[in-house]
């Protein structure tokens, strides 16, 4: 049998028991490695449930720095007896098992080297409690792992003195089942038996370890938004939780007091109703919800649009339809959000592809939002919300400031200033606005979503229609404008072949790309950031004969919004779709481009009579 | 209503209140609602209302949902913003508003569809989080844009225009928003100004959720034999409870009223709400009492009006979020943004 061997490049999964505490130890291990200079990519993989069921962490070690899955298990840490058999079957040839022996099992596998450690027996040994012994069974793993694979104690170390600062019981408890599991491993376990390693190395560099709806929180913070209204759903619970925390630390007064509203509503229509209202009185809103959210806001999403209101959504996309997969991720609500509610209704949506256009995205949405005048989604997803992601920090220069569109003041209106809500007076079919308790006699109007004419009086007259109506499409084409432009990258070799693709699929992509062109083949990549689509997507597309349109939804949405919006040829725009609620892997893109561009290059066959 | 068009033109001789407005400053456009109809002497009330309390209209946000209670936003203060917003949503609009800008005076108007049906649960948890506002329901028990069907605080047993029996129990707001914490909960009857105005007016000066359900007979579906929100009815068993008057910035009385007479509660912005109690065993100070007279004459087949319940001392949604003075919507980089320097320490915390 030969052993994989490999420093600085392998995939280690954990399978552990939902709410067993081996969460934290996890990402000690990760963070442990990043603080060699090792970049990793962790992918949380669990079920829709708080205790009890399988979990798993997979975590890729990467030195080349590719943050997307790769696909494969090098090493099974198997801490999971009912999902043993499932584990140990995914683990490549050459690899390796480690599992808690105290019951020795036979795996039945010849071609993988197999780790026992009774670290349920150690534990029942040394702790009475019997929080504790699962808890220290944990790091009694982490610290015999750091010990075979040669991740440095003193990394894990300075993790737990941080952690712990100023908890020294804990600390030390900690630090005591570290060396013990490295102990043992050295005395028992045999360093040499495992060929992956990690060696120190400088590939991090300032780059930030976070997960993408922390990020979100954060870049509404900084974008100035002040009134969250949110129901709690996953993935997206975090991006609200996170906004209430940062505002506690970043936005209170010193005598405590909130400079910010944050309200649980009572379900996903107040919430949206909520931050309409607010966006509608001038503050910058936001709320934060995944697919069925979205479809309970549908109608004020409609309001919005039509009545030109404000305000901002963070979607952090799960498996869909319906209650579908809660705790796996898809990018399958971009029909869903593009055409949101009845009628003629269009919205613009943000795809970022990591933690740091996350935060990025966020704050440009609440300044889009405000000078579009419409609801905006910045379209997350869990592999990007819920995982943390190696990305570049996060910037902010103080001299930005805040685009509150076009709303006329008090001083605006005395001037004399021309005010009809719904009519377009400077050609980008964006109107003004006024905010309530302005003026005491100049500058009010009435909002509503019937029909209204431009100067926002109710009509029922079809040309007025017309005109709102009109407008509004035109705004969109404003919209394509001013929204985060494609980010285009040329194949090193020139090309008639052309891929699309957009949000948490951009790490498997870049590196499918690479491998892809090892293989000599090559393709003009179009990232996509923001609907609507601006014309040189349109010329993009037309400079290729073919382009791949990647992404995580069975039917091809993103293809589909192409095809609708800029009036593509279907046959241009070949699918690669991921849809089984795993993130999308370089291995899978690469496979299924390898196989069309193959089918490409295939003369047609001779018709026979 | 009226088809004539109100002159633009105000008599210059029309007397101005303390923030120098007419009566007809208050004023909107043309209502549209049937002539009779209980919800245009509502907008009356709230007109009156606000003029006699000084308030400058557009200081005022309207709010709405949908349904025929819900134009009349349209129909007063043409000088303040309003929003129509879709159907039963009216408090989560009204909620995020005040949170943007807790300086206006919110008003939600709303109906007995919007509100008792589709709307029940904004309506209850806007109650619940002490959202400072006046929401007011006009119930006249029908759905009349849709031309006559039972809402659900048509009494069971009620007749419909074309006859159908109501075999459903009724909603009774007031009720609800008593059990669900609403600080100050009233019902008044269209047809009854004198009680109706006060009663708003002490809504607006309350500061927390205000809550007024008034009974708005609808002449076209709903003012008929066999129905028990038709003026007739009403007024035959109409029981008010109390008649206040309300005294704004008023100085606290000195004298002692008589045992059980007159009660003086100060409000939340030091205003006084002056209580004629009519029925000396109604307590509106006791939120069990309210709930017992209100249970009790109902069971009586009567309808109690007044002042139901009133608490002076309650804490609104602003306060219990320990929410900045001043609007939210008003601040600026400065106040919101943590800075460059800040995130480059979160960014440290993060390798």
């Amino acid at each position: 049998m030969k052993r994989i061997e490999s420093t600085n490049d392998f995939v280690i999964k954990f399978a552990n028991i939902n709410g067993s505490g081996s969460a934290s130890a996890n990402e000690l291990f990760a963070r442990a490695i990043l603080r060699m200079g090792v970049p990793v990519a962790p992918r949380n993989i669990f079920p829709s449930n708080i205790q009890g069921l399988p979990t798993w962490y997979e975590l890729r070690v990467t030195e080349a720095g590719w943050l997307g899955r790769r696909g494969g298990v090098d090493m099974m840490v198997a801490m999971n007896p009912q999902t043993w058999a499932q584990d140990v079957k995914e683990i490549e040839p050459g690899g390796y098992l480690f599992y808690d022996s105290t019951k020795p099992i036979d795996c039945g596998r010849s071609d993988i080297t197999v780790i026992g450690m009774p670290a349920t027996a150690i534990c029942n040994g040394t702790y009475e409690d019997a929080r504790q012994r699962t808890l220290f069974k944990n790091i009694l793993v982490l610290g015999a792992l750091a010990e075979l694979m040669s991740v440095e104690l003193a990394a894990i170390e300075q993790l737990f003195a941080e952690q712990y600062k100023g908890k020294e019981k804990l600390l030390d408890g900690n630090v005591r089942a570290l060396h013990a599991g490295a102990s043992f491993a050295r005395e028992h376990l045999g360093q040499h038996q495992v060929g992956l390693k990690v060696k120190r190395a400088d590939q991090v560099g300032n780059r930030i370890f976070v997960e993408g709806n922390a990020a979100s929180a954060l870049g509404m913070v900084y974008g100035g938004a002040t009134v969250c209204a949110w129901y709690p759903i996953t993935p997206s619970s975090s991006v609200a939780e996170g906004f209430q925390s940062y505002c506690k630390k970043l936005r209170s007064t010193e005598d405590g007091e909130a400079k910010y509203a944050i309200v649980q509503a009572e379900d996903e229509i107040a919430s949206v109703g909520m931050i309409l209202g607010a966006g509608w009185n001038g503050a910058r809103a936001f709320t934060a919800t995944s697919g069925p959210g979205v479809s309970l806001m549908t109608e004020f999403l409609g309001f919005g649009y039509f009545a030109e209101v404000p305000f901002t959504i963070i979607n952090v996309q799960r498996g869909g339809p319906s209650t579908g997969m809660p705790t796996r991720t898809q990018q399958a609500d971009l029909l869903a959000c593009a055409y949101a509610s009845h009628g003629d209704t269009k919205h613009v949506m943000l795809f970022p592809e990591d933690p740091h256009e996350c935060f990025e995205f966020s704050a440009t949405a609440l300044d889009l939002a405000d000078r579009l005048q419409t609801p905006v989604f910045v379209m997350s997803d869990l592999d990007i919300g819920m995982n943390q992601r190696l990305c570049e920090p996060f910037h902010w220069d103080d001299a930005r400031r805040y685009d509150r569109g076009k709303v006329l003041s008090a001083a605006d209106l005395e001037a004399g200033k021309e005010f009809a809500r719904y009519k377009d007076l400077d050609g980008d079919s964006i109107p003004y606005r006024t905010l309530p308790g302005t003026h005491p006699k100049l500058g009010s109007y009435f909002t509503r979503g019937s029909t209204h004419n431009a100067q926002a009086v109710y009509s029922e007259a079809g040309s007025d229609y017309m005109y709102i109506s009109d407008r509004l499409q035109r705004k969109f084409q404003t919209a394509a404008k001013i929204a985060p432009q494609p980010a285009v990258r040329a194949a090193e070799k020139p090309t008639r072949l052309g891929v699309i693709y957009y949000g948490s699929t951009a790490p498997s992509m870049d590196e499918a790309l690479a491998s892809l062109a090892a293989d000599d083949i090559h393709l003009d990549a179009l990232r996509m950031r923001a609907f609507p689509f601006p014309q040189s997507v349109k010329d993009f597309i037309l400079a290729h004969d073919a382009v791949f349109v990647v992404e995580q939804n069975r039917d091809g949405q993103l293809r589909t919004l192409l095809v609708n919006e800029l009036e593509i040829d279907p046959a241009r725009l070949r699918k690669v779709l991921h849809f089984d609620g795993t993130p999308i892997t370089a291995r899978f893109i690469a496979a299924a481009i390898t196989k069309q561009v193959h089918e490409l290059a295939v003369s047609p066959k001779e018709v026979k009579a | 209503m009226t088809y004539i068009a109100k002159p633009a033109l105000h008599h210059p001789t029309l007397t101005k209140n303390k923030v120098g407005y007419t009566r007809r400053d208050y004023e909107g456009r043309i209502s549209t609602l049937c002539a009779g109809c209980g919800h245009d002497s509502i907008s009356a009330a709230i007109i009156q209302a606000c003029w006699e309390l000084d308030i400058a209209p557009h200081r005022v946000a309207k709010m709405s949902g949908i349904g025929c209670s819900s134009k009349t936003p349209d129909y007063f203060l043409s000088a303040s913003h309003g929003l129509n917003s879709v159907h039963g949503r009216m408090p989560s609009c009204l909620t995020g508003a005040s949170l943007a800008n807790r300086e206006l005076l919110y008003l939600g108007v709303s109906g007995d569809g919007d509100s008792a049906s589709i709307g029940l649960g904004q309506f209850a948890h806007a109650m619940r989080r002490g959202v400072p506002m006046v929401y007011i329901v006009e119930n006249n028990g029908v759905y009349g844009l849709t031309k006559g069907q039972f809402s659900p605080t048509a009494d069971k047993g009620s007749q419909s225009k074309k006859g159908a029996m109501n075999i459903d129990s009724a909603v009774d707001l007031v009720s609800l928003a008593l059990q669900l914490g609403a600080s100050y909960v009233a019902r008044g009857f269209s047809g009854d100004k004198a009680q109706l105005v006060p009663l708003i007016k002490g809504a607006m000066r309350h500061g927390g959720a205000a809550f007024i359900d008034v009974i708005s007979p609808c002449v076209a579906f709903n003012n008929h034999a066999g129905s028990t929100r038709s003026y007739d009815h009403v007024r035959e068993h109409n029981q008010a409870l109390n008649r206040i008057d309300f005294i704004d910035l008023a100085p606290e009385a000195k004298a002692e009223p008589g045992a059980g007479e007159l009660l003086s509660l100060p409000q939340a912005d030091g205003s006084l709400l002056h209580l004629r109690k009519l029925h000396a065993a109604h307590d509106p100070t006791s939120r069990l009492a309210a709930m017992t007279t209100i249970q009790t004459l109902q069971q009586q087949g009567e309808l109690p009006t007044g002042l139901l319940y009133v608490d002076a001392q309650a804490r609104n949604l602003h306060q219990q979020l320990k929410m900045v003075p001043g609007a939210l919507n008003a601040l600026d980089e400065a106040a919101l943004c943590p800075g460059g320097a800040q995130l480059e320490r979160i960014n440290a915390a993060l390798r």
